[in-house]
């Protein structure tokens, strides 16, 4: 997660909070905009980008002080760094590490690209995408995003 | 409850029920007071004449009676109603609703708020799985419809039908050749959704490539709009109209389809040749609905 080198610690140890590790390098500021993280927000936050990586290359990784995440940011973490690791910690320790899968279906996290999808109309329909081998597909208007998807991340 | 809302929603047992019944249809063998006392409600919201009128006369020579909206501008939604609110409401009218709406994914959204079944009779770009199934229907009355070499002609990239053909022919092993003007071609992501279901998809741009090596030349209207003038227009309609000598080109057991309405793209010639299936296609669109409607209702 953190790495010593010649100039010493890249990125602090948190005490209580997230890490996001193996995120898709240059995905980090994508993943801190879909975790609503602005510079006007309270949290703790740091960021490391292209960092080497002995198992994908190179890598971004986000820390974030005093905030798990709910299971619909992590879904959409999922999108964006399909390889990330979540990594909770307290007291310093790693007390759970797992990866991010991707759900069967995405509920309210991706807005139809299609601009004659019945989903941006006044209508009372949710934004539903089923994760499909190539992409995303609506389940509205079989619209399939296939690239980009951070861009259409809600 | 069935709904009958996108082909992907239907497996190769269901279609091949569907078309089988629409046969017994045919062949008159079927229950004329089967929805006796039934009421089918027909929400166009864009204009219609095959569609809406066959599935009237489905429902009348079932023995129901078809009530329908009438025009937008004099119903509720003029008034700003939702989709969805509307649906909830006329579920208490009719016991089946027939809906057509310009937007993608209309009929899907119905389905989750209406409490009788819903049919996709067309939302905008998207699904309209009764042409597709008097599509298949036609191509079955003269070939078993497994492993075919189908060619899709005309606008692919926004053609709704050839889309939803596609997808439903891939339970059958098809093989498809995707003939289209450049900037026109079948989008990548269904051709990638093809390959994924085992259907194998070349592209052409010039029909006479691949006339010689198919069972069904499946032709789409290439729109006007599509194009920055009416002469680029016209150089690329005049490339890809079906004529005679074309026809006699093709092995003579294939067949060729049409959605209807044509413009140019097929020579009134073409009709009188055994090939020429189209104007059957839109009289099976009856019996299709016919099955269609004793299936969510009967």
């Amino acid at each position: 997660m953190t790495r010593r080198g010649p100039q010493g610690l890249l990125i602090s140890p948190i005490r209580h909070g997230t890490v996001i590790d193996h995120i898709t390098a240059g995905q980090a500021l994508n993943v801190l905009r879909i975790l609503g993280i602005t510079g006007t927000t309270a949290e703790e936050v740091s960021v490391a980008t292209n960092v080497a990586s002995g198992r994908v290359g190179r890598k971004d990784i986000v820390k974030i002080e005093n905030r798990e995440l709910r299971k619909e940011e992590v879904d959409r973490i999922a999108l964006l760094a399909p390889s990330a690791t979540i990594n909770i910690i307290r007291e310093f320790e790693v007390i759970e590490k797992k990866g991010v899968e991707h759900p069967r279906e995405l509920l309210g996290v991706v807005r139809c690209p299609n601009p004659g999808c019945i989903t941006n109309t006044a209508e009372p329909a949710r934004s539903r995408f089923i994760v499909v081998s190539n992409g995303l597909r609506c389940h509205y208007c079989d619209w399939l995003i296939s690239k980009e998807i951070a861009e259409h991340i809600l | 409850m069935r709904h009958i809302i996108s082909v992907r929603d239907l497996e190769r047992r269901e279609i091949d029920g569907l078309l089988d019944r629409a046969g017994e249809i045919e062949a008159r063998r079927f229950d004329p007071d089967l929805l006796a006392g039934r009421i089918l409600g027909l929400f166009f919201f864009e204009p219609s004449t095959r569609t809406r009128m066959s599935f009237e006369s489905a429902m009348a020579r079932l023995g129901g009676v078809s009530l329908s909206m009438g025009s937008v501008e004099a119903s509720s939604v003029a008034k700003g109603e939702t989709l969805a609110d509307t649906i909830r409401v006329v579920s208490g009218y009719v016991d089946a609703i027939v809906l057509r709406h310009p937007r993608e994914g209309a009929a899907r959204l119905a389905s989750e708020f209406a409490s009788v079944p819903v049919i996709n009779a067309g939302d905008g770009a998207g699904q309209h799985p009764s042409q597709t199934l008097l599509d298949l229907y036609t191509i079955r009355q003269s070939m078993p419809l497994d492993g075919l070499r189908v060619g899709l002609l005309g606008d692919l990239r926004y053609g709704r039908t050839t889309h939803s053909l596609a997808i439903a022919l891939s339970l059958y092993k098809a093989e498809i050749a995707a003939i289209a003007p450049k900037g026109l071609e079948l989008p990548s992501g269904i051709i990638h959704e093809l390959a994924g279901r085992g259907t194998v998809v070349s592209e052409y741009t010039a029909v006479e490539e691949v006339i010689d090596d198919l069972d069904v030349l499946y032709v789409t209207r290439i729109q006007r709009e599509r194009f920055p003038d009416v002469a680029s227009y016209l150089d690329v309609a005049s490339s890809y109209r079906i004529t005679p000598d074309l026809v006699r080109c093709a092995q003579p057991h294939m067949i060729v389809l049409h959605p209807l309405p044509r413009m140019d793209e097929i020579d009134p010639g073409v009709d009188a040749l055994p090939n020429a299936k189209y104007f059957e296609q839109a009289h099976h669109g009856v019996s299709v609905r016919m099955a269609m409607l004793s299936e969510v209702m009967g």
